[in-house]
């Protein structure tokens, strides 16, 4: 555990990608199994102990620090783990040497939440400052040391000289602490067997779009529909649903997975079918009424009634068998029309290609779209092949112009991370009326980026300068401030005081020199719901 | 009898004892001044009369080009101010010349400790802990997280750094009066006896430092080094030079820096530094409530840093304090 604890402290403090990269290729190196094959599955996210949750860790503090030394101290450092790290007593007597990263494991693995109140203090005992840190975030899962599980494999395919797609894709179908993805890498021992199980095939991705015009001879255009990317892959009978990150959440739309007639790997996108949350008639709902159905471990009758799911089809990588990922988008594309019949259209339907005589004409159907399911185009290369990742020129995205308002600041909260000694969360609102004849300000939206490093300092100076009120962490501002807030799309919600909820808010300008009282009026946002 | 302490108040711009009509610590200029140390923020300049120690009056003179009003005290004299007020100067443990300042008026005494810490430091003698009704107390480091470890383990892990990488350096932010040649003078003591290169706007303190006895060994001036002679050597700056342009002449510096706030890992990653070095020169959490202990006073006052969690711990253990809200008080470098 002791090397695990340098070398996330290491990670910490350390800034470039190539340093990083080389940390975790000596660790890998120079640990043997299986707890160089935990620590991997730690940095990747990878691991899960359903005893041990950040909840977990302020129940057992709360037993041993007053509730409000715990606030302002977790408030202060920004992180639950790091100030249980710091806060820990120090133990009385002799104690157990530190666990190694596998024990630790073991330990955490057998805890259940009857136990867990009085083992992980146990553990926590046996460890410093550095030990108690790194476990709690190997515990937690959520290691925000700024390793992405790319990074992290980028690293293992450095650490033994492999090509990096190679990892990706054996990757997938195994679990930690991964002995045969070591004993391929680091002894030369055959590959693991991926081909004949259900293991998901990392995403082909897009740039933005950033050329002022590309020519349609070489690109075909498609809409790039509001729900969220999906795999969906069944080999030998079974059938997986993997998300844009890998994650498999086949168990939160069982509906799809045994819909899938033949073995192939499909990706698409998957939307909530319903007109109740506008959309076309029977065609797909805005992501509002794709969000009920997101996060959800098990799923309820009810649910899949009021919400069922289907996927719009974009690719196709495998079909009965054959791997066509390097064949051009254009035989792909044909490919995939030609399954089509073959599945059930109660799930699955196309996305369609949008024909345009120049770009130009492109651009002004793209303008004119109004589904509230559609996020802008997709622009891809009729001779790109399926690659892993975001090559250029091949693939991209054409978002629709977002929306803007200005609204005024009126609450503000300090960040975690990076962010953590910074007022960097800012609630703002929009008029409830005419604010010179005594209107007030309802809150519409929270936003947290948007903005340079140097604004930030800026923001967190006139939120420190301008505080009116404290609850907690939380600061209440004079209403002296305007930011230009862009966003997506704008929908009814029940949940928030204003009826309103912006989808992917954030800060477009940051307007100094506007008065608050010519920001817009809740009505204004309101007139832009698309359901 | 009730007591009111009616005759010492804080003010926003300081502690005022009235019948004395003399300001301690004061933000602003004043027509006479008790100052506790030399920091900018506790020393301003401007004042018609300053009583200080030597040192803390040298620290000011090289800051404001001036002596003018300046009346040294000794640690442990005690001097008479106008309207029946005493004021002893009591060492505080935070840098060279630091003190406590104990006010006696009619039978009641107060203690302003400016800043203070109890562990050991080379240049200058320890806090000496003064019984007293009111007890002024900083709290930069009022929260229970902070626990700062000795700076022997630190300094440890600065040799061990400087050896793993030889043909880098490390430079080290340090603010410049006092942490820098606290660590300077730790690291001689541990044996370090290499030249320590250092940011010219370090040289003419630690010659002052020197002046007063505490020996630094040998320094040099990055300015007059060359690049390959800093390798494997350490590099002391103050902590705004630590990104700035003036570290490119430096071979390939680890950055770290000494400073109490490093103990939260994204404070260190908030100012790019590789080697958090946990070394401060403020009383920790443990070192802050062991201290108001010890002495034991009838009411805290705490002057600036965390007080929020400080007012937590008092209310918890049933004792008296209050908030003060002076303006003025930085923390942000230390």
């Amino acid at each position: 555990m002791e090397r695990f604890a340098a070398l996330v402290d290491a990670l910490v403090y350390t800034r470039g990608r190539n340093d990083k990269l080389r940390l975790i290729a000596r660790y890998l190196r120079d640990t043997l199994d299986p707890d160089r094959g935990w620590a991997l599955a730690a940095l990747t996210g990878a691991l899960d102990f359903p005893a041990v949750k950040s909840s977990t860790i302020r129940a057992m503090m709360q037993q041993r620090v007053d509730p409000e030394l715990w606030a302002l101290s977790r408030d202060f450092v920004g992180d639950t783990a790091e100030t249980t790290s710091l806060l820990w007593p120090a133990p009385d007597g002799e104690h157990d040497p530190p666990p190694t990263v596998s024990q630790a494991v073991a330990l955490l693995s057998a805890m259940t939440r009857k136990s867990v109140q009085a083992d992980l203090p146990q553990l926590l005992d046996r460890l410093d400052p550095s030990g108690r840190y790194a476990l709690l975030k190997l515990a937690t899962g959520a290691m925000r040391i700024g390793v992405s599980s790319r990074l992290a494999k980028v690293a293992f395919a450095q650490a033994f000289a492999v090509p990096a797609e190679e990892v990706e894709e054996h990757w997938h179908g195994l679990e930690a602490p991964y002995r045969e993805l070591f004993a391929w890498a680091a002894e030369g021992a055959a590959p693991p067997d991926t081909a004949s199980r259900p293991t998901f095939r990392p995403f082909m991705l897009a740039h933005p779009l950033e050329e002022s015009e590309i020519d349609l001879a070489d690109y075909a255009a498609e809409w790039k529909w509001d729900g969220i990317r999906v795999e969906l892959v069944r080999v030998g009978g079974e059938t997986r649903l993997y998300s844009r990150s890998g994650d498999d959440i086949s168990a939160a739309f069982p509906e799809l997975t045994d819909v899938l007639p033949i073995d192939a790997v499909l990706d698409g996108e998957l939307l909530v079918r319903g007109s109740h949350q506008g959309g076309e008639e029977g065609g797909a709902a805005s992501f509002n009424a794709l969000q009920q159905r997101l996060g959800r471990k098990t799923v309820s009758r009810k649910m899949l009634n009021e919400y069922p799911a289907f996927i719009r089809l974009y690719d196709v990588l495998m079909a009965e068998g054959a791997d066509v990922r390097e064949l051009p988008w254009s035989e792909r594309r044909t490919r995939l029309e030609a399954l089509m019949p073959r599945l059930p259209d109660s799930h699955f339907d196309i996305s369609e290609i949008v024909s345009a005589p120049d770009f130009a004409a492109l651009a002004a159907i793209r303008e004119s779209a109004r589904d509230a399911a559609i996020e802008g185009l997709m622009l891809k290369r009729r001779d790109s092949p399926y690659v892993a990742g975001r090559k250029t020129g091949l693939w991209y995205k054409w978002k629709r112009d977002p929306l803007l308002i200005d609204c005024v600041l009126m609450y503000a909260q300090r960040g975690s991370g990076k962010r953590s000694s910074f007022y960097s969360d800012y609630t703002f609102g929009c008029w409830n009326g005419d604010p010179d004849g005594g209107a007030d300000l309802l809150p519409v939206g929270k936003a947290y980026s948007g903005f340079t490093d140097a604004e930030l300092k800026k923001l967190d100076r006139h939120v420190r300068q301008h505080t009116v009120n404290r609850f907690g962490p939380v600061r209440e501002v004079d209403r002296s401030l305007v930011f230009e807030v862009a966003f997506d799309s704008v929908h009814a919600s029940k949940r928030h005081k204003s009826g309103l909820a912006m989808r992917f808010p954030r800060i477009h300008r940051i307007r100094w020199d506007k008065p608050p009282h010519e920001a817009d009026r809740i009505d204004t946002l309101r007139a832009l719901i698309r359901d | 009898m009730a007591r009111d302490f009616a005759w010492i108040r804080p003010e926003p711009h300081g502690i005022h004892v009235a019948p004395a009509d003399i300001w301690i610590d004061p933000s602003h200029p004043v027509p006479r001044a008790l100052v506790t140390h030399g920091h900018a923020d506790h020393a301003r300049g401007g004042h018609g009369e300053t009583i200080a120690t030597a040192e803390t009056l040298a620290i000011m003179e090289l800051r404001y080009q001036t002596r003018e009003g300046a009346r040294p005290v000794q640690y442990g004299e005690t001097i008479r101010l106008s309207g029946g007020v005493d004021a002893t100067f009591v060492p505080a443990g935070h840098v060279l010349g630091s003190a406590q300042i104990l006010l006696e008026h009619a039978g009641e005494r107060v203690v302003v400790t400016g800043d203070f810490k109890r562990q050991p430091d080379p240049t200058c003698p320890p806090f000496v802990t003064t019984s007293c009704d009111i007890f002024v107390t900083e709290a930069t480091f009022g929260l229970p997280v902070f626990r700062h470890p000795p700076i022997f383990t630190e300094l440890t892990r600065l040799i061990d750094r400087l050896h793993a990488d030889s043909d880098r350096c490390v430079l080290v932010g340090a603010y410049a009066l006092g942490k820098a040649q606290r660590v300077i003078a730790e690291l001689r003591q541990i044996g370090h006896r290499d030249p320590i290169y250092i940011h010219g706007a370090m040289e003419r303190m630690c010659q002052l430092y020197e002046e007063f006895g505490i020996e630094l060994g040998e320094l040099r001036l990055v300015s007059d080094a060359e690049k390959d002679a800093m390798r494997g050597a350490i590099v002391i700056c103050p902590p705004s030079a630590l990104n700035d342009r003036w570290s490119r002449r430096l071979p390939d510096p680890v950055t770290a820096m000494a400073s109490g706030w490093m103990q939260v890992r994204q404070r260190a990653r908030q100012r790019n530094v590789e080697l958090p070095l946990i070394i401060s020169d403020h009383a920790d959490w443990d070192e802050l409530t062991a201290t108001i202990e010890e002495v034991d006073p009838a009411e805290t006052w705490i002057t600036h840093g965390r007080e929020e969690a400080l007012l937590r711990w008092h209310q918890l253990h049933q004792r008296r304090a209050r908030a003060l809200a002076l303006v003025g008080y930085e923390d942000e470098d230390d």
